[in-house]
């Protein structure tokens, strides 16, 4: 099986620049540096490399916004603020394999004729951000980046920033914000970032897995990579693995692989003789989908045709014994502390959400509650300047409509079956 | 010239126009809360979605700009469940305080509620989030966070109008509020505006909190006349008391605000005010019925002409005065007195302040008027000089005060003119010293224009007929004047305001008609 990321992910001293150079690495970037800058843009088109962010957004339509003319200075920044609950796979690179998302980063820019780099990384990942430092420290030493790279006029800088710790500054447009000093808060599209993005400059979001992939299809061609997925959706995917399976993890596999191998191949299947009750496929805010819905590969089209997204990649297995409701109000809880508090749908919603999940799980639900649930969610999806209201709403939904038993039987039995309270 | 169909209805917009502010043309009212016409856009409320054809979702009509050929609908069930489901979030939390709030009465969320929601409540009262009420946070403003619905209007004025940002949000969710930093109140002279801009009643005025529900308050459009900016607003009263003052919106002078200062000089129309005609002969004081205080001031005006000349005799006007009052008050010294000694008296400051945005040094509101109608400082300076020099054996004296005089100067100075009487709205010193006053109308209480320091020739309106025994200054310059044989035909401002218009170069041509709700520049140009 090929593979375009974790190859060396094994090898401890891959993380440095010449164990990386010995494999192989920056051969994509001197390659780059010969190609003209629309050949490497054509060859991402031709990837079908799609968003890894959760989107799913195809890169090589998303930097083609950005203004024709070069007046004005354009950036990249690099979503490394990995907070979908479910998904770890952005700090496996970081951590693993800093290089490759390095020289992904030199390669965009050099083809989006951008100076100028962030890498906006979660408070959390300390030790993340020290190894991405030092990993740009050690490419400025040898050339990839800083002032002439590899002997070209090109010039490249790139500043690592760490967030604070909020959800929500993974929302490309509140990243920027949060980039520039203030809080965090989605800005108003239209103008988007490509025209007006951080500092008021074009700008170009991405996610770390998604650049990472860039040598890669710049050393092999993009229809090489694309031919390691599915029709609209080329490449592997990092795919991170949660719950009581046998081997948590993040596993490379290509786009189109099953959902029920990943969980009961790759993962093992569940532990302790577990059966499954559900999978939340693609990160806590894609629909959940039923055990035995699991027939499905894991790309962006085919979880779409079944009422769900591939999302950030993160399956979160969910074991029979749990109960729904408790955990929907678990989600509704992070959705709640999580909201930027902007829109009036989000800030009032997912608390209103949270409240009355909370009190049908204590059995002290009233009649009509989970209609009400609906009603609310009807009222935010859709509504808001960001998703973050829909990705409270999807789980939600999804919860109910696949689970509708577990809500009733809380308000009929008027406690919680399973014998939780909060 | 894009063109778009609103609810069917064919609409032309210049380039750039949002479909909300293109609705506003049309008449058609599209609910929102954190659009301001006069602050950007935020789009954070989600009142105002619309329907727009090749949209799947809704969108907001504050941030959507027309484009040729868009089809837009806002009267549709499915944009009137979504306003009204955004309304319903927006009153979750929301203490439904509305007894004892002085939003009341002009409350967004009331406003809607009664148009778009009347829905049952289907919250649990204990499940609300509570915050701080009645937080003094400096200014003429008091917080009651638990109100606000976060629609950041206060915040972008803050950023964007006084640039001063006192005012952030904190927390996150649901837990979301408005405050300022520790220990840094609002420190700018233009906080008042927060309370108007507020639709709801999280930002309320303190000065007027608690005064009056405001369904009692009726209101005429006005100019304010703390400076020369000459501040379109509107001046709210009940009866014959003024409650408050309110910006109206004119781009080209104020936008949609004022100042703090200007905010309370309503206060100079209900507090210390000459209410009655009084006369006072042989050292006592007398209230007199208005004939027999005008015979008199006539009497005394003519006897000292006869009896020293016309010379002996000034008129000092005053810039706080209308041009329809200057003209006539300039028309009385140079034709009826036939005396060359008319100035105005300048009322500078008090507390000196200005800035670059509205507030203007110059505290009075018609100083360019007076001017353009040829009436002059200097003279003013002239006067004293001869009043000084005890030539000025009479004097008609406009306004509270004399310039910038300390009141023992003024007291000093009048005590040289054998004769002095004034036209004038509140007690000070010239009163105290005046032979015979005659009170006059507040801005409030009577029409005419100012011209300010742009030279834009503004109107103001009445309100109320002047209160108690007051009367116009018109009313007073005719009655003066034909008592000394002038015989002018002058019947209201409007008449005043042709007759300059015929006779004055810079104002040549208008009229108030042609000035309108926003006013013109006089002699055409800046
Ligand atoms: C609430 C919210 C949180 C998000 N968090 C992340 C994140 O942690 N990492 C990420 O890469 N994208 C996140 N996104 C998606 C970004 O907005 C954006 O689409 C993405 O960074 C674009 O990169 P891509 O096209 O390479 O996927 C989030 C979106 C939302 C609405
Ligand atoms: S949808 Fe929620 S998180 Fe997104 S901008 Fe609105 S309030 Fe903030
Ligand atoms: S205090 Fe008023 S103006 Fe400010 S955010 Fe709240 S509701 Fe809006
Ligand atoms: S007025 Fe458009 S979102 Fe508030």
């Amino acid at each position: 099986m090929e593979l375009v990321l974790t190859t060396h992910f094994g090898n401890e001293r891959y993380r440095f620049a010449e164990t990386y150079e010995q494999l192989g690495g920056y051969g994509a970037l001197r390659k780059a540096l010969s190609m003209p800058k629309e050949e490497i843009v054509a060859e991402v088109r031709k990837a079908n490399l799609r968003g890894r962010g959760g989107a799913g957004f195809p890169a090589g339509v998303k930097w083609g916004f950005l203004p024709k003319d070069l007046s004005r200075p354009r950036i990249l920044v690099i979503n490394a603020d990995e907070g979908e609950p479910g998904t770890f796979k952005d700090r496996l690179i970081m951590t693993r394999g800093p290089h490759l998302l390095i020289e992904g980063i030199a390669i965009t820019c050099y083809a989006l004729e951008a100076h100028t780099c962030y890498v906006y990384i979660r408070g959390e990942f300390v030790r993340e951000a020290e190894i991405v430092q030092e990993a740009i420290d050690e490419a400025t030493a040898k050339g990839y980046l800083g002032k002439g790279i590899l002997g070209t006029g090109f010039d490249l800088e790139v500043t690592v920033h760490l967030g604070a710790g909020a959800y929500i500054c993974g929302e490309e447009t509140s990243l920027i914000n949060s980039l520039e000093g203030k809080r965090g808060w989605p800005r108003v599209k239209p103008p988007f970032p490509a025209s007006v993005g951080a500092f008021g400059l074009p700008t170009i979001v991405n996610n770390v897995e998604t650049i990472a992939d860039i040598p890669w299809i710049v050393t092999h061609g993009g229809e090489k990579f694309a031919s390691l997925g599915v029709e609209k959706d080329g490449g592997t995917r990092l795919i991170c693995v949660s719950g009581p399976v046998k081997k948590p993890g993040v596993y490379e596999l290509p786009v189109g692989t099953s959902l029920r191998s990943i969980i009961y191949e790759h993962a093992g299947g569940l532990r302790d003789g577990k059966a499954l009750k559900a999978v939340i496929p693609g990160g806590s805010s894609t629909p959940v989908l039923r055990a035995d819905e699991i027939d499905v590969g894991f790309d962006i089209e085919s979880m779409q045709k079944i009422g769900t997204m591939a999302g950030s990649g993160g399956v979160i297995v969910i074991p029979e014994g749990t109960c729904m409701v408790r955990a929907l109000s678990v989600l509704m809880n992070f959705y709640a502390h999580e909201s930027c508090g902007q829109c009036t749908p989000c800030r009032e919603g997912c608390g209103w959400l949270a409240k009355v999940l909370h009190r049908i799980e204590n059995g002290q639900g009233r009649n009509g509650d989970v209609e009400l649930i609906l009603e609310v969610c009807d009222n935010m999806l859709g509504r808001t300047i960001c998703p973050l209201a829909d990705a409270a709403v999807m789980p939600a939904q999804s919860f109910i409509w696949k689970f509708r038993e577990e809500f009733d039987g809380h308000l009929r039995e008027k406690k919680c079956p399973y014998g939780n309270r909060f | 010239m894009p063109n778009f169909t609103l609810n069917g209805i064919s609409v032309d917009v210049p380039e750039g126009t949002t479909v909300l502010q293109a609705a506003k043309t049309v008449g058609i009212e599209i609910p929102h809360y954190c659009y301001h016409p006069n602050l950007s856009i935020a789009g954070n409320c989600r009142m105002c979605l619309v329907e727009v054809e090749k949209f799947p979702k809704l969108q907001i009509a504050c941030n959507t700009v027309v484009t040729e050929g868009m089809v837009v609908k806002s009267d549709t069930e499915k944009v009137r469940q979504a306003v009204t489901g955004v309304l319903e979030l927006m009153l979750i939390n929301h203490p439904v305080d509305c007894p004892i709030c002085d939003q009341a009465g002009e409350c967004g969320l009331q406003i809607y509620y009664m148009k778009y929601g009347l829905h049952k409540s289907r919250f649990a009262f204990e499940d609300k989030v509570h915050k701080k009420k009645v937080q003094d946070i400096g200014g003429q403003i008091v917080l009651d966070a638990e109100r606000c619905i976060l629609c950041s209007r206060c915040i972008r004025f803050l950023q964007e109008v006084t640039g001063t940002s006192e005012l952030e949000f904190f927390r996150r969710g649901d837990h979301s509020e408005i405050s300022i930093f520790p220990g840094r109140p609002l420190d700018n002279q233009y906080t008042g505006n927060l309370a108007d801009i507020c639709p709801v009643g999280a930002l309320t005025s303190k000065d007027f909190r608690f005064k009056c529900r405001v369904w009692f308050l009726r209101g005429t459009r006005s100019i304010c006349p703390g400076c020369a900016n000459g501040c379109n607003v509107e001046a709210h009263f009940k009866e014959d008391i003024v409650y408050r003052l309110k910006p109206r919106r004119n781009d080209d002078v104020n936008r949609t605000w004022m100042c703090d200062p200007g905010r309370l000089e309503y206060k100079k129309a209900n507090e210390a005010r000459l209410l009655t005609p009084v006369v006072r002969e042989n050292g006592g004081l007398k209230a007199e019925a208005w004939e027999a205080a005008l015979s008199f001031a006539a009497f005394r005006l003519w006897e000292t002409v006869e009896a020293h000349g016309a010379a002996s005799v000034a008129v000092i006007a005053s810039p706080a005065f209308s041009n329809e009052e200057l003209y006539l008050a300039r028309k009385l010294a140079e034709e009826v007195l036939r005396t060359p000694n008319v100035g105005f008296s300048p009322r500078s400051s008090g507390n000196g302040l200005s800035d670059d945005f509205l507030i203007k040094a110059d505290k009075n509101p018609n100083t360019r008027g007076a001017q353009l109608l040829g009436i002059s400082e200097e003279k003013f300076d002239d006067i004293v000089r001869k009043i000084e020099g005890g030539e000025v054996k009479a004097l008609l004296v406009f306004g509270n005060e004399l310039a910038d005089f300390p009141g023992e100067r003024t007291a000093e100075l009048l005590s040289r003119v054998p004769f002095v009487a004034q036209v004038g709205t509140n007690e000070g010193a010239v009163s105290l010293a005046a032979h015979a006053v005659l009170p006059s109308a507040s801005f409030v209480e009577r029409g005419g224009t100012f011209t300010n320091h742009a030279g834009r020739v503004q109107r103001f309106w009445m309100g109320f007929p002047p209160r108690g025994n007051a009367r116009g200054g018109i009313e007073i310059l005719v009655g003066l004047a034909n008592r000394l044989g002038a015989g002018w035909t002058f019947a209201g401002e409007a008449s005043v305001f042709r007759a300059i218009a015929r006779s004055e170069a810079p104002f040549a041509g208008m009229s108030y008609e042609s000035l309108g709700e926003l006013g013109q520049i006089a002699g055409g140009k800046g």
